[in-house]
């Protein structure tokens, strides 16, 4: 152990009582995403932050050390929207959290409804992801979204904890929102077995209707936010209204889903009007958005590379080429699995986007630093800094590629165990006799 | 003359194909090794294939210049290109045909093809325990249904187990909000009576028409027994001439199957789905059934709670012939890259390359009962191939060539080039289309104000909602 035996009585007891979640990290290649890379190159982990990272580690702190050799080291991924750990069994609705009742619910928490003990927590944690958004509804615009126009805050969290206090980074990392839009002019009659087409007419007063409720509902919220600045005594607590107010200062974003051209422009065109910062999640074909994207500096949240093209005539190849197009545009996106099942295989998204024109390095903080600088957590998270915490994999090779095995986790410098329900029984079924 | 000339090439490629000979290949027979090497090709069979090959007479040379060859992806379940999948009225529905439903204009048939797979199992869907009649087809892209068809292919059959057959026995509501009327079975124990009972009707019909045909045999008076559209292809089944795919998760139906199968003496050629069938391999191998699986997929029913991406690999151990199939049915979403699911059995129980690359290739083809024909690149085979820029394996891969038959049939460059020409094309006819509704476009009478907007409606006009009703037209490419 290369370890001084200078140690403040401070330090020592700080360093006894935190001793898991310090350590040293030895003969790795480290790639912080924020910078080139590092090779055989040592990380040095002090009470769950980065400490420092080089081919000499000039501290003496005491730390357990850890000989990596040969292994890659990179910060854990973000999954930029989820439902991982607020929903079990996708089908069965005892098991789900999200979708609340109701037009309004800004007041709702979604970290509140983590379940710590969910399978999916260490199954997707498993390939390399250490932290997720869950979603407090399910994403989509107009009939396609779950819940109502104000779905609640989408809250960071950690994939490990023995609570959801302590698995929690941000709380409110973003509102989640869902805009009408005119396709609700469509609706199903049971009697015929048809889809029935309403006119654009009726289309139109339909879409101006919620808008104009979603709109009377901002008007009080900012009536109340007046009434609370101006201290008026006769103001009753409303907890719908109170968690408007970080949304109506801009200081917490709107987070809301538009997949096509004329989604995001009302998208954009609402935000711009309200004075919100947004988030534009699921956009599958931007059109002539993508430049007013770039030019407002609105980031994106990508999902899926592998759905099929929207439209019949699109290019087979259209949904994978979306990342690089966003790139070359210079719009800043991240990747979410929008869902629980597949939330395990986000560094493929990431991939197979760079196998589609996007480069590498970005398809890489597509799924670590530009998701937690888009969701506002970048002075803790997202790349391998001094100062951030450890949320680190280690792996034998690139962790885009799915051959790849994630070989050590690291979250808040904690080494997390990377079995899960699925390797047990794994384990269980290839030794039954 | 150069329009002779064309009218010569014609001629020759419709009665026989040129030669090809692909030299500079990294070749992935599947059964036979993975080599560098050259595929000689002619009229649609592969002729030759090893480290050096003669070139047949008159061939046309392409240098892969180290390009991965495959055998063509084979997708064991998938329901793309029909235009109905379900019967589910009934609980037995084995007197429907998907074959009557193949669209052979479905753009999911090129979105395969482009992900390297040219034979695709389109199943009918899971709403009965006994399902119809399946397709098997070649993903021959601009052919009419008949001329996608893959006539070697034997004959199938859908059975279904567990939750989607008894969905419509537990009652509750449609998701339409209306009554669901009931209908047997609603439980497991159901499901294997609905299979028992109609095996048990089908052996009396078969004998019924056996006695029958004896009894015409000796000249003797008889009358012949009712056709049963409904009991002939089951009566297929227990002669071993029509194939059995079940879609099954939980071990205890797949048991429950399996013990039926051999109750009646018919075989399984492949459980569909069988997420849990790691838990009863032993038995799946002993019965001699195949199974056709998912990678990774879970937790997205109650049926599917122990489901772990490890089964394949472990099934793969224990003797079991596996695949893994994308049961694709609005899209070619997970069949465009089941190269990448094969390659998660790597990761996820560590089989070899070439056992991972079999799952997606040879095996499907065992299952679907046409490996003699293709599923590996052997002389004799259907020239079948498909040609990756890299690694087969690797998520930074694509499919650059996809040959059935000695035909190209995707072509990415090819793809990539006819773009422009297509969005031309397009434009031209939104052109078109935006200046004939100008010209049939009611005239207003001269001095009269243009339609105001809506009062209210101010606030929307900023959303630009009458270009949004255009966006869909409006689209680059």
């Amino acid at each position: 152990m290369r370890l001084s035996l200078f140690m403040t009585a401070a330090l020592a007891a700080a360093t006894l009582q935190a001793a898991d979640n310090s350590f040293l990290l030895r003969n790795v290649t480290v790639h912080p995403v924020s910078g080139p890379d590092v090779s055989n190159a040592s990380v040095l982990v002090v009470d769950g932050k980065i400490a420092e990272i080089g081919a000499k580690i000039t501290s003496k702190a005491k730390v357990r050390v850890i000989d990596a050799k040969g292994l890659h080291v990179y910060p854990g991924m973000i999954d930029a929207g989820t439902m991982v750990g607020i929903a079990e069994i996708s089908s069965v609705r005892e098991t789900t959290d999200y979708n609340e009742v109701g037009d309004f619910n800004p007041q709702l928490r979604s970290a509140v409804a983590v379940n710590p003990e969910s399978d999916h927590i260490p199954v997707t944690r498993a390939n390399g992801i250490t932290s997720v958004l869950v979603l407090p509804a399910t994403p989509g615009s107009g009939r396609g979204g779950g819940g109502g126009f104000i779905q609640g805050q989408a809250s960071l969290m950690h994939l490990d904890g023995w609570t959801w206090e302590e698995m929690r980074v941000e709380q409110s990392a973003a509102m989640m929102m869902r805009l009408p839009t005119m396709s609700a002019a469509a609706s199903f009659d049971p009697a015929t077995m048809q889809v029935r087409r309403g006119s654009y007419s009726e289309g139109r007063r339909n879409f101006e209707t919620q808008m104009r409720t979603l709109r009377g509902f901002l008007e009080d919220a900012r009536r109340y936010r007046t009434a609370k600045l101006a201290k008026d005594a006769s103001l009753k607590t409303d907890l719908r209204y109170e968690a408007m107010l970080p949304v109506l200062d801009g200081k917490s974003p709107v987070l809301i889903n538009a997949a096509r051209q004329r989604e995001i422009r009302t998208a954009i065109e609402f935000a711009a009007k309200e004075g919100f910062r947004l988030i534009v999640a699921g956009v599958r074909d931007p059109g002539d958005q993508l430049k007013v994207l770039a030019e407002k500096k609105i980031p994106v949240i990508l999902g899926s590379p592998y759905d099929t093209p929207l439209d019949d005539d699109a290019a087979y190849d259209e949904p994978y080429t979306l990342a690089a197009r966003l790139n070359d545009a210079g719009v800043k996106f991240c990747f979410a699995s929008f869902g629980a099942q597949f939330a395990r295989n986000l560094p493929y998204q990431a991939g197979q986007a760079a196998n589609f024109g996007l480069p590498k390095d970005v398809a890489l903080k597509s799924v670590t630093l530009n998701a937690a600088e888009i969701l506002g957590v970048a002075a803790k998270a997202g790349s391998i800094e001094t100062g951030k915490l450890a949320d680190l994999i280690v792996t034998d090779g690139d962790p885009l590629e799915i051959r790849t095995q994630i070989k050590m986790m690291f979250i808040e410098g904690r080494q997390v165990d990377l079995e899960s329900k699925h390797t047990r029984l794994y384990k269980k079924y290839l030794n039954r006799p | 003359m150069r329009t002779l000339a064309i009218l010569f090439a014609l001629a020759i490629s419709a009665s026989a194909q040129q030669a090809i000979i692909f030299q500079n290949a990294r070749i992935h027979t599947v059964t036979k090794g993975t080599f560098t090497g050259a595929i000689a090709v002619q009229n649609g069979l592969i002729t030759a294939v090893g480290e050096t090959v003669m070139a047949p007479p008159g061939a046309r040379v392409v240098n892969l210049n180290g390009k991965h060859v495959i055998p063509g992806i084979i997708d064991c379940h998938t329901h793309i290109a029909l235009d109905s999948i379900n019967e589910g009225s009934v609980s037995v529905s084995s007197m429907v045909d998907v074959t009557e439903m193949l669209n052979p204009e479905s753009r999911s048939i090129y979105d395969a093809l482009a992900g390297g797979v040219t034979i695709s199992n389109s199943l009918h869907g899971s709403a009965n325990a006994i399902g119809g009649l399946n397709v098997a087809f070649k993903n021959r892209w601009g052919k009419d249904a008949a001329g996608l068809i893959m006539k070697e292919a034997p004959p199938s059959i859908k059975m279904a187990l567990g939750e989607n057959p008894k969905r419509q026995g537990q009652g509750g509501q449609s998701q339409f909000g209306q009554q669901q009327q009931l209908r047997y079975p609603g439980t497991r124990m159901g499901v294997e009576d609905v299979i028992r009972s109609a095996f048990v009707e089908t052996k009396a019909y078969q004998a019924a028409w056996k006695e029958y045909e004896a009894k015409r045999a000796k000249g003797m008076a008889a009358m012949a027994p009712r056709k049963d559209m409904k009991l002939e292809p089951l009566v297929e089944v227990l002669e071993g001439k029509r194939l059995v795919h079940a879609h099954a998760y939980r071990a205890d139906e797949i048991l429950m199957i399996l013990r039926v199968s051999q109750e009646f003496g018919f075989k399984i050629a492949a459980l569909q789905h069988v997420l849990e069938g790691y838990k009863v391999a032993k038995e799946i191998a002993e019965a001699g059934a195949g199974a056709s699986t998912f990678s990774d997929w879970w937790g997205y029913k109650m049926e599917v709670v122990d489901a772990i991406p490890y089964n394949a690999a472990i099934l793969q151990k224990k003797g079991v012939l596996v695949s893994l199939n994308s049961d694709d049915a609005s899209g070619a979403e997970l069949m465009r890259r089941l190269n990448l699911e094969a390659a998660k059995i790597v990761k996820y129980g560590g089989v070899t390359e070439d056992e991972a690359l079999a799952m997606i290739t040879i095996n499907a083809a065992k299952q679907m009962g046409i490996d003699k024909y293709v599923g590996s690149i052997e002389a004799g085979k259907h020239a079948d191939l498909t040609i990756y820029d890299g690694d087969p394996l690797s998520i930074y891969s694509k499919v650059q060539h996809v040959y059935i038959d000695g035909q190209l049939y995707f072509d990415r460059e090819q793809d990539l080039a006819e773009r422009g020409k297509k969005a031309a094309l397009k434009n031209g006819l939104i052109e078109k289309e935006k200046a004939d509704e100008k010209r049939n476009a009611p005239q207003r009478p001269a001095g009269a104000k243009p339609p105001t907007a809506r009062p209210g409606s101010a606030e929307s006009e900023s959303l630009d909602l009458d270009a949004a009703a255009n966006d869909s037209a409006r689209r680059p490419q």
